[in-house]
């Protein structure tokens, strides 16, 4: 029985702590900058069975070892911020834009050199410089081709307010994707219209689902007619129905002509301060930007690639012909002021 | 002279030995560690910003919604806890050691399996009603299991003289057997509520809009950390609460929880034609706890095409889990063995303020304890930070309770008797302890083990944030698998999540002895 050992030390630990209190905390060590030890700490709010592929392959090209640990992006941003600059992690990478603005926010991250930003268009970059998209994600909206004719599709999300979407319109209010949606349709249309949309589709009795899985699900077995979704989600649906997407009942329509409902959302990558300068970590970070993990995600994400010269899945549009906002998908004052919207119109 | 020095042995007597209570006082710290964390991060948040995020008419809805949900599944619990237990151990059931295996099983199905089995089945199901009965379901053999145990063990003379001098059976149900269990059924019945009031799975499944989802969603919305810990205050409050009303309750109840050490069977009760009535609603309600996430988890491996990566991976996933949820409950056993024996030893008002303060975090959600063990590692405990160890810790403050409830009821069962020979014959404290005290009450702290074992092998939260980086257990992979709409993926991993958590409930509920003795 080797309990008593570690237990021990747990409670002198605990001893420490309570004599100490909050005097020892934020004390932590500034550390020195790390050199090149073939070896890095991922922490990933992607999730395991879409990056570990992708990790297996860069750990066997480059000969350097990837630790990653697994998470929800939301509960690793705040880790990092509890860890600050203690933290063992060399490189965060996100499922959103507003995850990295947090723990960008808090002064965690290293500026990242140009020629690494310059691979990605300004939209889906850090004004700072301090993380960088990697894959984007578009807005659409899903619909069951049984009940809701492709003629009849909207032209605007806007329109969804309009009677004839009563009850047909699946939200997800609680998702970081919807409330990136709204946080663009108030810097591009202003607090009133993006405040009368909320209140309109509250007023239709918008179904409301968790998530975008739970929706795009919902709409191919035809409880819901319809759902504002991010455009991969019918791809892993065909996936694990082992089907092609052509054969699902749940369809993508895209907002075309620039609609504030076809609205670009990145997943991104951060470097933690300390690792800044080490040359594993930026073999790393040049690798997620190359050819070869941008086709990857292209493939096995459907989602956009964001370097040039790589194509996206067969069957979507274009990205450049998706008009983006001009907003900065990481500020997080404007995301407070966007939940405290959804909440005020009752969606969540 | 002599009085004074009565006296001054009457005192020491009620007062704790000190090495005992520093020890049990060590353990309560573990169990303290998030409010530390808690009160660190809510005071940097300052007043105004508290007072912003407390005084509002959304936390009003969330306490009225948390506290009814809570105490409507304790309710809930109780009545079919108890009624199971009854029918299990008082009567002449048929098939009643199958039922006494089915009552305790459903412990084994993580809250999130249940829900989730729940709503790919019915269509709409979500909302308060849907959360009440998901938790109700998987939370009742927290109360049929002690109830069990204490039927099983109560002595049946009293029943008989209540029934001879003319009590009807109902009567005697409600006047003395239900009395002598009352310590047992309370007990269960706070686990149930602090339970309910920290569960994340179902509610986020079910959408019921409580005090756990308001601080995941704080957290995920906004990345508000600071927002997610004032709510999680609240939580804290309302605990100190039930806690404190519990122990009055067992107060007034104290002096039946004496219960004799009878060697014989109790009698049993004919039910006649209510037999198959009774028979036909347990396996109703083995079915909707049981059957519906077992049917569901079926159909999600045969409608998709995903795989787990392969039988090695299961296979290493079980392993960590049972590796992690060993040393958690090794730890939890080890720091609840001083805070039992303080409680069943030398009661007294110092040992009644560790053992509530032990449940004041058990209402907190997994990610808050994740985030104040992530605290401690970082700032206090650098060298355990990412190691199995600090997981183990963050295992111990969530479920310490559990373990204090067994070991505690286990010491009270050993006779002080061999304890002060074993003194007289020149032992040590200590060796008396070793040798004496632990091994008599050794079944039941097994069973205090085997709970949090368990119970640390469905848990979430705190497992993704303390978990040695690289290291997957079977709750993990089937959240990874869920998040990318795998759900054939996810089957086998839930199943054997399952089955893995069965072989010990299995064992528990052979303890209560509703396996023992006659009848089919």
């Amino acid at each position: 029985m080797r309990t008593t050992r570690p237990g021990g030390a747990a409670s002198v630990a605990l001893v420490t702590l309570l004599t100490l209190g909050p005097a020892a905390c934020g004390g932590g060590s500034e550390g020195t900058p790390k050199a090149s030890d073939k070896k890095i700490t991922v922490y990933s709010g992607r999730s395991e069975s879409l990056v570990k592929p992708l990790l297996e392959d860069f750990q066997e090209t480059s000969g350097i070892t990837v630790e990653a640990r697994y998470g929800e992006t939301a509960a690793i941003a705040a880790q990092l911020q509890e860890e600050g600059s203690r933290t063992p992690a060399d490189v965060f990478l996100a499922q959103d834009a507003g995850a990295l603005g947090a723990v960008a926010g808090k002064d965690l991250f290293a500026a990242l050199p140009d020629v690494l930003l310059d691979k990605v268009p300004a939209a889906y970059r850090d004004e700072g410089g301090e993380w960088v998209g990697v894959t984007g994600r578009s807005r659409t909206m899903v619909y069951n081709i049984d009940q809701v004719a492709e003629k009849d599709l909207p032209e605007s999300v806007f329109d969804l307010t309009e009677p004839e979407w009563k009850g047909k319109v699946g939200v997800a209010p609680t998702n970081g994707s919807f409330q990136a949606f709204v946080t663009a349709m108030r810097v591009e249309h202003g607090e009133e219209r993006t405040q009368d949309f909320l209140h309109g589709l509250k007023a239709n009795d918008a179904p409301i689902r968790e998530g975008n899985g739970a929706i795009v699900a919902d709409v191919e077995n035809g409880t819901l007619a319809t759902g504002l979704v991010n455009h991969y989600y019918v791809y892993e649906l065909a996936k694990e129905k082992g089907t092609s997407v052509d054969t699902l009942k749940a369809k993508n329509h895209f907002f075309a002509n620039g609609d504030i409902g076809g609205l670009v959302n990145v997943s991104g990558v951060g470097v933690l301060k300390d690792s800044g300068d080490d040359p594993d970590v930026r073999a790393f970070a040049d690798y997620l930007l190359g050819t070869q993990a941008q086709t990857y995600f292209a493939q096995e994400t459907y989602e956009y690639p964001l370097v040039a010269g790589v194509a996206s899945a067969p069957g979507l549009p274009k990205l450049p012909s998706l008009k983006t906002p001009d907003i900065d998908l990481g500020d997080l004052d404007d995301l407070q002021t966007t939940i405290a919207m959804i909440k005020e119109s009752g969606l969540a | 002279m002599a009085p004074a020095a009565g006296v001054r042995r009457r005192v020491r007597r009620m007062l704790p030995r000190p090495a005992l209570a520093a020890a049990a006082t060590a353990a309560v710290g573990v169990a303290l560690l998030p409010l530390v964390y808690l009160s660190v991060r809510v005071g940097d948040a300052g007043w105004p910003r508290i007072s912003s995020e407390v005084f509002t008419s959304r936390t009003g809805q969330l306490t009225a919604r948390s506290v009814a949900l809570a105490g409507l599944v304790t309710a809930a619990s109780t009545v079919f806890g108890v009624t199971s237990a009854f029918l299990v151990t008082r009567t002449d059931l048929p098939a009643r050691r199958l039922f006494g295996v089915l009552a305790a099983l459903p412990l084994a199905v993580p809250s999130y399996v249940a829900a989730f089995a729940w709503v790919s089945t019915v269509d709409g199901f979500e909302g308060f009603w849907a959360a009440a009965l998901v938790l109700t379901l998987v939370s009742y053999p927290y109360v049929f299991l002690p109830v069990a145990a204490a039927l099983t063990r109560a002595d049946p003379a009293q029943e008989e003289v209540a029934r001879s001098l003319g009590s009807g059976p109902w009567h005697t149900f409600s006047a003395v057997t239900l009395r002598q269990v009352r310590p047992a059924m309370g007990a269960g019945a706070l686990l149930v509520a602090l339970y309910v009031l920290s569960d994340f799975g179902a509610v986020s499944v079910l959408r019921t809009d409580v005090f756990t989802r308001a601080v995941f969603t704080s957290v995920s919305l906004g990345f508000d950390r600071t927002g997610a810990l004032v709510l999680a205050t609240v939580l804290v409050v309302i605990t100190l609460l039930i806690v404190s009303g519990e122990q009055l309750t067992r107060r007034r109840a104290a002096h039946y929880a004496r219960l004799g050490g009878a060697g014989r069977p109790p009698t049993r009760l004919r039910l006649g034609r209510l037999r198959w009535l009774a028979a036909s609603g347990l396996a109703g309600m083995g079915a909707l706890a049981l059957g519906l996430p077992a049917a569901s988890l079926a159909r999600w491996f045969g409608e998709g095409v995903s795989r787990p990566g392969s039988l090695t991976g299961l296979a290493t996933a079980a392993g960590n889990s049972f590796t992690l949820s060993a040393a958690g409950a090794g730890l939890t056993i080890l720091l609840a063995l001083p805070l039992g024996l303080l409680g069943a030893r030398t009661p007294g008002p110092v040992a009644v303020v560790l053992d509530r303060l032990a449940y004041l975090s058990h209402a907190l959600p997994g990610l808050v304890i994740g985030l104040s063990l992530v605290f401690f590692g970082i700032n206090v405990a650098y060298p355990l930070y990412q190691s199995v160890w600090l997981l183990a810790l963050a295992y111990a403050a969530l479920f310490l309770p559990l373990a204090v409830a067994a070991v505690g009821a286990a010491v009270l069962q050993a006779p002080p008797a061999l304890e002060e020979v074993a003194r007289s014959l020149g032992r040590r404290r200590f060796h008396v302890l070793r040798t004496v005290t632990v091994p008599l009450a050794a079944p039941g702290i097994g069973a205090g083990a085997v709970l949090v074992f368990l119970t640390c092998m469905k848990e979430l939260p705190a497992t993704l944030l303390l978990r040695p980086t690289g290291m997957d257990t079977l709750a993990t992979e089937l959240w990874s698998q869920t998040s990318v709409s795998a759900y054939a993926a996810a089957a086998p991993y839930a199943a054997l999540l399952v089955l893995l958590a069965a072989a010990p409930t299995w064992w528990l509920s052979a303890r209560t002895g509703v396996l023992a003795g006659g009848g089919s």
